[in-house]
């Protein structure tokens, strides 16, 4: 039978995760040895038929801060070596590829920025880094992969959106779990990574897709919800002009200064008061709970592609107008799919 | 070894003691006799241990096969739920200080009671209160949002009875505050002549380092639970995000109190293994100061890692090293300890009598629980090991592997000083040994199993990790065995057990200058202390007739 110990090795990062836990594993391994031999040796050779008598001895000085001062230096050499990881972690590389993710009770739901639809399952190219952008529509779970050493827990309504990323080493189907725990079918929150060569996964993205792409449903929503009767990018609008928006440093009307990101849009949507944009006045209404988790996302795709361009008007689609990017050399990943409906 | 062949010793019973000196039902519930609450609650923590082991039981059983094939999966998440609030509040915090300190606080520093012995029992009818509460919760249907509560899942999701669950952790927060109160008081207070601080037994630093936590610490989860009662009930928006609230901040409240209740948890157990490695070593402990500040240290900067708990939760990059780096401080009054305590053998004139044979299962234990903890505060390694079986087998290492060996090692230890006879060297000598194989068989695969990203609470599980799991309830097994054996050996004893003496280990500490067991004022006259801590005597030598 074959009992495995040791997880796959999967992502980039895993390596290095691996190394860290090795360090430490000896680290361990050495006090732990060290404590139970001079317990052992002690209590052989100073036993009370061979011993009657003890040595009063009170302590030592020297010796005390010593052994104080050796194991802080190995907690600071692990505690950076921990950091340099974390900090590896938390900052998704530039030009990843997004996928956003959606937990409920009880399911994984990821739509790809070209309209395709997965449940449970996540399918991803190897040799890309991949960036997770993910909300809960109910209670806290958390994006777990192993192989890939990546989790962060999936928080509703948050302000942000919890970002995770990774870069798959080699192809294979991974545990995708859900870590925090989530009410009676938490252990059936599973599903599958399944990372692909890169030609495998092209050919996948080209027999999926759904409706169009993400940014095409966004905008959708964005003319039926009535949102460019304010949002109109002319000077007299009564809302601010998003045309170029995303990743842009919006001044509020109190004085901060915000970068406009994926939880930016969100919040905007969901508690429009909260950062007010400088010259206008409050007058969005809220629209939380009138637009689903996944709709939020497709408008906040949507947001990302206006470069430069009428809001409400055609979303530019054209390859070099892309925002996700990186993601030129996936020809089939840009065009809306009004094809077959989505794999799942 | 030669236990049997030993000299009898030519000890009585003393006449009248804290158990005879009154009888009925009504001298025991009206008592308040710090001694006999002490019994009450020993009686009370046993109790709730044997509900929380036999849903840990139920819960291995469970976990056979990969698809767990005991209980549903609603009735899984009740029982590891359920096991958890068993056994932290209700026996792993109230066990040590509320039985053992209890007993020893006054006896240890020369004193006849309590300052406060009125609202020492009235710290025992609440935490009977609570208890009740929480034990209705389960017959009237189980909880089902872990031991921690998380929100939103706790405030909105959840249809079991968390507000009941949660009133019966309100009312047992109290009684600890209340014991906590007392203790902090009578080492101020009511110290015999002559007793300084640096000449307390250890065992009384740690329980005073546990009393400040217990006071600083256990009002605020009052609070943070009672914020989720009040959204559950109310609907009011503190932690629903759909109604504006926060859910991440109840994991920050939660985790102020529930961090440094980890230490509540094992610093009255260092205590212990501080009394029990001098007496069996016959030598004062290795750097007493050191070892006492170390306890100090805990309690302060155990207030200050709660964030650990979070790296996953999305706090700021720069709250995170933050955090970690605490978390790393925190380790070296631990380690401190550790080899103060290995040192103390070093030269001394050491026998293997059960307590000590649970500090040489302490020591160990504790040492890779608590060098698993460095895994888990290197946050890059812990974004893969959170919530994992990794961080389960870790603090069972540190609460059980360490806690619990700690305690039963204390109570055989302060036995014959509580009931006035021995135990049964063999048959204890046999179950701590039984303990410490079942206890490494269930845990040790858990390390590996967490590793390979097996995660907490799942009902069901791939198969791959069918055999560790196997192993893990086998172990479980054998360590439930362990746990009946002292129960059945330690009521035994109540009759049959030899008759002890005052001092059958020939200790150190006021409490084994009075009569075992002692008798309702705890000593005839105030005892007048002018020696320094743990000076081992050619008299105490010759009174060591067990050691």
């Amino acid at each position: 039978m074959n009992i495995p110990l040791f997880p796959e090795q999967a992502s980039t990062v895993a390596k290095h995760v691996d190394a860290l836990f090795f360090f430490i594993l000896a680290v361990t391994v050495f006090f732990t040895l060290l404590v139970v031999i001079l317990v052992a040796l002690f209590a052989v050779k100073y036993r009370r038929e061979k011993h009657p008598i003890a040595v009063p001895i009170h302590g030592n000085i020297p010796l005390e801060i010593t052994w104080s001062a050796i194991p802080l230096a190995i907690a600071m050499v692990i505690f950076v070596w921990g950091g340099v990881i974390y900090f590896h972690l938390s900052r998704p590389p530039a030009g990843s590829m997004e996928v956003y993710a959606i937990g409920k009770q009880w399911m994984w739901k990821f739509e790809h920025p070209n309209g395709t639809r997965e449940i449970n399952e996540l399918h991803v190219p190897v040799g890309r880094d991949v960036k997770m952008i993910m909300t809960s529509q109910d209670v806290i779970h958390s994006f777990y992969v192993p192989a890939f050493r990546v989790k962060n827990d999936v928080i509703p309504g948050n302000e942000r959106y919890s970002v995770a990323w990774f870069n798959a080493t080699k192809a294979g189907e991974y545990h995708l779990f859900c870590a925090e725990y989530c009410g009676t079918l938490h252990s059936g929150m599973i599903g599958k990574v399944i990372a692909m060569d890169p030609a495998d996964y092209e050919r996948w993205q080209s027999g999926g897709g759904g409706e169009g792409s993400m940014a095409a449903s966004g905008e959708k929503l964005f003319l039926q919800l009535g949102c460019s009767t304010c949002h109109r990018g002319d000077a007299g609008a009564r809302g601010p002009n998003l045309n170029g928006l995303f990743g842009a440093t919006v001044q509020l009307a109190d004085g901060r200064k915000v970068i406009a990101d994926e939880g930016y849009v969100r919040e905007s949507i969901q508690n429009p008061p909260a950062k007010v944009v400088a010259g206008f006045q409050p007058i969005m209404p809220s629209f939380q709970g009138q637009i689903s988790e996944e709709g939020i996302l497709q408008l906040v795709e949507y947001v990302k592609h206006l470069k430069a361009q009428t809001p409400g008007g055609p979303v530019n689609v054209a390859p070099e107008s892309n925002s996700v990017p990186g993601a030129t050399n996936l020809p089939n990943q840009q065009a809306p799919l009004t094809a077959a409906p989505g794999k799942k | 070894m030669a236990t049997v062949a030993q000299v009898e010793p030519q000890f009585t019973m003393p006449e009248e003691h804290y158990i005879n000196e009154d009888y009925g039902i009504r001298s025991w519930l009206l008592t308040k006799d710090h001694k006999r609450i002490a019994i009450l609650y020993l009686i009370s923590v046993t109790f709730f241990f044997a509900i929380g082991g036999l849903m840990a039981t139920m819960i291995r059983i469970h976990l056979l096969t990969p698809t767990g094939n005991l209980v549903s999966h609603d009735n899984y998440n009740k029982l590891f739920t359920l096991h958890g609030i068993m056994m932290v509040f209700f026996f792993l915090v109230p066990s040590i200080p509320a039985t053992l300190g209890n007993f020893l606080m006054p006896l240890m520093v020369g004193a006849k009671d309590l300052a406060f012995p009125k609202i020492n029992l009235l710290s025992w009818y609440i935490f009977m209160i609570g208890g009740s509460i929480t034990l209705y919760a389960l017959v009237a249907g189980g909880v089902d949002t872990g031991w921690t509560f998380y929100t939103p899942f706790s405030s909105v999701y959840s249809n079991t009875h968390v507000v009941t669950a949660i009133v019966g952790i309100f009312f047992a927060g109290f009684s600890s505050i209340l014991t906590g109160l007392n203790f902090i008081v009578t080492v101020h207070r009511m110290r015999a002549p002559g007793l300084t601080w640096f000449r307390l037994p250890l065992f009384v630093w740690s329980m005073y380092a546990t009393s400040i936590i217990m006071m600083l610490g256990t009002p605020v989860v009052a609070i943070t639970l009672s914020l989720v009662a009040l959204e559950r009930v109310f609907h009011l928006g503190i932690f629903n995000p759909a109604l504006g609230g926060d859910p991440v901040l109840f994991q920050h409240m939660f985790w102020f109190y529930s961090h440094p209740a980890v230490y509540i948890m094992i610093l009255p157990g260092m205590g212990v293994i501080s009394e029990l490695v001098t007496t069996f070593s016959r030598k004062p402990v290795f750097g007493y100061k050191f070892v006492a500040f170390s306890s100090l240290a805990i309690a302060i900067f155990g207030f200050l890692v709660w964030g650990h708990h979070l790296f996953t939760a999305g706090m700021s990059i720069y709250a995170a090293l933050l955090f970690s780096l605490i978390s790393f401080l925190v380790a070296i009054p631990s380690a401190i300890k550790t080899f103060a305590w290995t040192a103390t053998m070093y030269k001394g004139s050491i026998s293997y009598k059960t307590p000590m044979l649970y500090v040489f299962g302490f020591l160990g234990l504790f040492c890779i629980g608590g060098l698993t903890g460095l895994f888990l505060a290197a946050v890059g390694l812990d974004i893969h090991m959170q919530d994992t079986y990794f961080v389960v087998a870790h603090f069972h290492y540190i609460m059980v592997g360490g806690m619990v060996m700690a305690y039963l090692g204390g109570l055989h230890f302060w036995w014959p000083k509580m009931t006035g006879r021995m135990y049964p060297e063999a048959w204890a000598k046999l179950s701590a040994l039984i303990v410490f194989v079942g206890f490494n068989l269930t845990f040790f695969p858990q390390f590996i199993l967490g590793y390979m990203g097996m995660p907490r609470r799942y009902a069901a599980y791939p198969p791959e990790f069918q055999v560790l799991h196997v192993l893990s309830t086998a172990g479980a097994s054998i360590l439930a065995l362990g746990y009946l054996l002292p129960m059945v050996y330690f009521v035994w004893s109540l009759r049959y057990g030899q008759i002890a003496g005052p001092n059958p280990w020939g200790a150190t500490g006021l409490e084994w200058k009075t009569t075992s067991p002692p008798h309702k004022h705890n000593f005839d006259e105030t005892p007048i202390v002018n020696e320094e801590p743990y000076n081992y005597t050619p008299e105490l030598e010759r009174q060591a007739t067990f050691v």
